[in-house]
């Protein structure tokens, strides 16, 4: 194919586009990028936009973690306080976490894993990046406007009274929720009518499973936050008695509404983390992932028991005591899906041939961080446990270990292990190994105190604190500090690898899916001919090349490479 | 234990993990809790031996390539799905049989009505007395109903391991046996607003319920073994005039007490009143019919919370502030 293309020689007489020409490259100004219709270009602005926001949101984190070094006043008031803890939140829900993994990379892959040229719909595909700056747009002159301290769950009545900038906030969750709905949209098109000959469901590359499940999650729940989130202004604009016991509302019926999309999108922020894993673990231990099928219905099984549970949110909220019962006993159903993929994984690095890359271990942190966070989900799901531990540092640390500790990690194994056929660069290993240790300790550190803080008795949102939890406390907000530095580490060594990093082969892993097989960073349409597809974990179909310093498809190897594209041809 | 962990990471007056049991659903909580963490810890030392032996004993090494496994079996998957899946119907049912003592108040429990506001818990006793410290006797089935003034707060008392919502607009219901005399905190947990970390008091348990009686009997005598200023302060203090008005001349959310008796103060409406007693009580009982100019109008009505007596113990207190 393409990519093993002799590039020594320039004046090959392939067609131009083999060679030079990529999508980064084929077009310039800044109208070629902002009105592109390139799922990868696309898909870049995203990785720019939600790098911004995580770092906006971590520069938040910092802030708050420094002020409760001690229980005394530090930094701010309680109001700055409360402020900032809820747009860290909400950006990092809303901007990062949701959009990372299936907007920014999904976006940029998905269609190149499809051995497609493009998304169903590209023009959608933009406008859903719109909607994205538009909503972000908003949560800024959320905080310009004078903050809001709704805390990202916007609860009743509190929302309704504060005088805080809600319905800004609202109206731009509203326009985000609008974006991740097209994407979604898109991508489930996309999967059912652009798979290549030979792509059956179940020969889908697992990272599809999940985008495919996360999209219809989706469509499913996110008109229930936009629907929740108009209710909200219009009570708090009209007076109209929805929620506010004051005006006849009621305040738990918010409570339903809300979790009935956000528990949902916990698993919109997993699932993908989830499919990239799966991925990284293959590819990077040279090993057929074990036991496709549970992992893929796993994914589908996730998505659907991720719409019954809600009501997990609310065990000591005043609902009766028969529901409570209920949803205990369903919450118990998504932790098994969970636990097979965790077994899976491992199975898979049994008697592998594993290379500690970066994305790798990431990959293996996100193990790691991902079995404490669901085996931690256990005592919230149990309600005698559950009335202790609601609303402590221990939930705080639960869903930092799936959503920031496994979603983002599993992010950062995606930009990891997808960054050579992004930027066609390769990045240092060692410093990304350090960064990733770094993560790790840092996250760890940062994290775990925190449960310890919850079971002895320290409450979630809390600006003091009795002296007891100090030195806990003091811990954690030096992880932060660890995990804040690793991170601008891990910036910098990729931003670094686009200056002077060594070019990245088209296949630099060994991986045997279909965006391994044309050229890195590839061409502006992806493929000029639909590629075959075959198991896309059969990593014996590739082997590594010294000359190219990748690998190349078995049957290339060696004598002619002039064969290569002539087969490739063939195949059309 | 103790001995091993250093200061930062022990508790002042309890185990490493939970402040101590000191409720009768303590001990059957901190069980089930024992039990996930064992099984938990089992899973989590299984996953990571087997994930570094992995790593160790199958690292790349040149030349060597992977073996190819089965890439599926399903006995295998089918354990791994129905082991978990079992113990988790385990865990269901005995956090379940937990959750339904915590959630029945016996029905032949000791009355305490707590109103929770921004932020501030008061607890009004069978006599009418309210209180802005949670005071019960041991040993005895203590049931609270509690409502809310504003927004959504919730009481938890670490120590009893129980805690619920106080939802506005509703009642709901919290109850405990102490097994222990002794102060714990006690505190909001539903995030409230500005001085949510503040909505902070305590339980004391006293040892009998004779002592527990003697206790109320004096506190609710107030009037009597106190003077009219120092049941004024007590009252400044616990129904939530200090969080809006300060003693030092600097306005908070509504006037300073400071000097305040006997002034000339302008109304939103444009006229003036002078303080005087009948200011001071319509003010009290009727926050929002004269409200001082630059002020919202956002002081409760203490109709109802607060008697004569009661209110003339106040204005005489605000007099004393000179
Ligand atoms: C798949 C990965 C998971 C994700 C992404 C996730 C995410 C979250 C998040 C974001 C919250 C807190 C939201 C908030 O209150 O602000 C949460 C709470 C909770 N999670 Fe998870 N979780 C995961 C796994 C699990 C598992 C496996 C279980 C149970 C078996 C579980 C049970 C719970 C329960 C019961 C709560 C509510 C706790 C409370 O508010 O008292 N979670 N989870
Ligand atoms: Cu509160």
């Amino acid at each position: 194919m393409a990519t093993v293309v002799d590039s020594s020689d320039p004046k090959s007489n392939f067609p131009i586009q083999y060679r030079e020409l990529n999508y980064l490259n084929c077009s310039s100004g800044w109208k070629s990028w902002f009105f592109t219709l390139d799922h990868k270009r696309i898909g870049i602005m995203y990785l720019i936009g939600v790098t911004c926001s995580f770092f906006l949101g971590g520069l938040f984190a910092v802030l708050l973690r420094t002020e409760l070094l001690s229980p005394k006043q530090l930094l701010m008031g309680p109001d700055t306080y409360n402020q900032m803890f809820t747009l860290h939140g909400a950006i990092m829900t809303f901007l990062v976490i949701i959009p990372g993994v299936p907007a920014a990379i999904g976006n940029i892959i998905l269609p190149v894993m499809l051995g497609a040229k493009d998304v169903a719909f590209p023009r959608m595909n933009l406008g859903s990046f719109f909607l994205w700056l538009f909503g972000a747009a908003f949560f800024l002159a959320a905080i310009a406007l004078g903050g809001l301290d709704t805390g990202w769950t916007f609860y009743t009545p509190y929302s309704v009274t504060t005088n805080t900038a809600v319905i800004t906030a609202l109206l731009g969750v509203f326009i985000l929720g609008f974006s991740s709905i097209f994407t979604g949209l898109n991508f489930i098109v996309t999967i059912h009518t652009m798979r290549p000959p030979g792509m059956t469901w179940f020969k889908m590359p697992l990272f599809l499973w999940a985008l495919y499940a996360t999209a219809l999650i989706q469509i499913l729940a996110t008109p229930v936050l936009g629907i929740t989130g108009l209710l909200l202004v219009v009570e708090r604009a009209f007076h109209i008695g929805i929620f506010d016991p004051a005006l006849g509302g009621d305040p738990v019926l918010f409570q339903h509404f809300f979790w009935f999309y956000s528990h949902p999108a916990v698993y919109v922020m997993i699932l993908p983390a989830m499919g990239v894993v799966s991925e990284v673990i293959a590819v990077h231990s040279r090993k057929h992932i074990f036991g496709y099928r549970f992992i893929a219905y796993s994914s589908i099984a996730i998505a659907m028991f991720g719409f019954l549970v809600w009501g997990h949110h609310m065990f000591v909220s005043g609902q009766s005591r028969v529901v409570a019962v209920i949803f205990s006993a369903i919450t118990f159903s998504v932790s098994i899906p969970s636990a097979i993929k965790v077994f899976n994984w491992l199975t898979t690095m049994y008697k592998g041939s594993i290379r500690f890359t970066t994305a790798m271990c990431y990959g293996l942190a996100f193990i790691f961080i991902f079995s404490i966070g669901g085996l931690t989900g256990l005592f919230l799901a149990t309600l005698a446990t559950d009335v202790h531990l609601h609303d402590t540092y221990f939930v705080v640390a639960h869903f930092h270990y799936v959503m920031m500790g496994s979603s983002l990690v599993g992010l950062f194994a995606a930009v990891h292990h997808w960054w050579p056929k992004i930027t066609g660069k390769m990045f240092n290993e060692n410093w990304g190994r350090i960064a990733c240790l770094g993560v790790f300790l840092g996250f760890n550190l940062t994290f775990f105190p925190q449960f310890l803080l919850g079971t002895r008795g320290m409450p979630r949102r809390y600006y003091t604190y009795l002296d007891q939890f100090q030195g806990l406390h003091v811990m954690s907000s030096c992880g932060a500090y660890l995990l804040g530095l690793s991170s601008a580490l891990m910036a910098a060594t990729l931003i670094y690898s686009i200056y002077r990093g060594k070019k990245a082969p088209a296949n630099p892993w060994g991986g045997a899916s279909l965006e391994w097989m044309c050229s890195s960073p590839p061409p502006h349409n992806n493929f000029d001919h639909p590629p075959l597809a075959g198991d896309p974990y059969v990593m014996e179909s590739v082997v590594y090349n010294e000359e190219i310093g990748g690998y190349v498809p078995v049957e290339c190897q060696g004598d002619n490479k002039q064969t290569v594209t002539a087969s490739g041809d063939n195949e059309a | 234990m103790k001995l091993f962990i250093p200061n930062m990471l022990a508790n002042a007056d309890a185990g490493f993990w939970f402040p101590e049991q000191s409720s009768t659903v303590a001990e059957h909580s901190d069980s089930v809790y024992f039990f996930i963490l064992y099984v938990c810890t089992f899973f989590f030392v299984l996953i990571v031996s087997l994930m570094v032996l992995f790593m160790v004993k199958y690292r790349h090494r040149p030349g060597v390539e992977a073996t190819k496994t089965s890439t599926h079996n399903l006995t295998l998957e089918l354990s791994w799905s129905v082991i978990p899946t079992l113990l988790t119907i385990v865990m269901f049912w005995v956090g379940f049989t937990g959750y339904i003592d915590m959630r029945t108040p016996p029905s032949d429990s000791y009355e305490i009505n707590v109103i929770a506001k921004k932020w501030v818990w008061a607890f009004q006793y069978p006599n009418g007395w309210i209180e802005s410290e949670l005071h019960i006797p041991k040993d005895e089935n203590v049931t609270l109903t509690m409502s809310s003034d504003d927004v959504i707060h919730s009481l938890w008392v670490p120590a009893f391991r129980t805690k619920m919502d106080v939802v506005p607009g509703r009642y709901t219901q919290e109850w405990f046996k102490a097994t222990r005399a002794g102060e714990f905190p006690l505190m909001c947990a539903e995030y409230c607003g500005q001085k949510h970390s503040m909505m902070v008091t305590k339980v004391v348990v006293h040892e009998t319920r004779g002592d527990f009686d003697k206790w109320l009997q004096q506190a609710s005598d107030i009037h009597k073994n106190k003077t009219p200023v120092e049941a004024g302060e007590y009252f400044y203090k616990t129904r939530g005039c200090v969080q809006c008005h300060s003693l030092d001349g600097v306005p908070k959310n509504g006037p300073s007490f400071k000097g305040l008796f006997g002034k000339e103060e302008k109304l939103a409406d444009g006229s003036t009143v002078k303080v005087d007693a009948n200011y001071l009580r319509e003010s009290i009982l009727e926050p929002q019919a004269q409200v001082v100019l630059g002020f919202k109008p956002i002081m409760p009505t203490f109709k109802g919370q607060l008697t004569d007596q009661d209110i003339s113990a106040l204005i005489a207190f605000i007099k004393a502030q000179k």
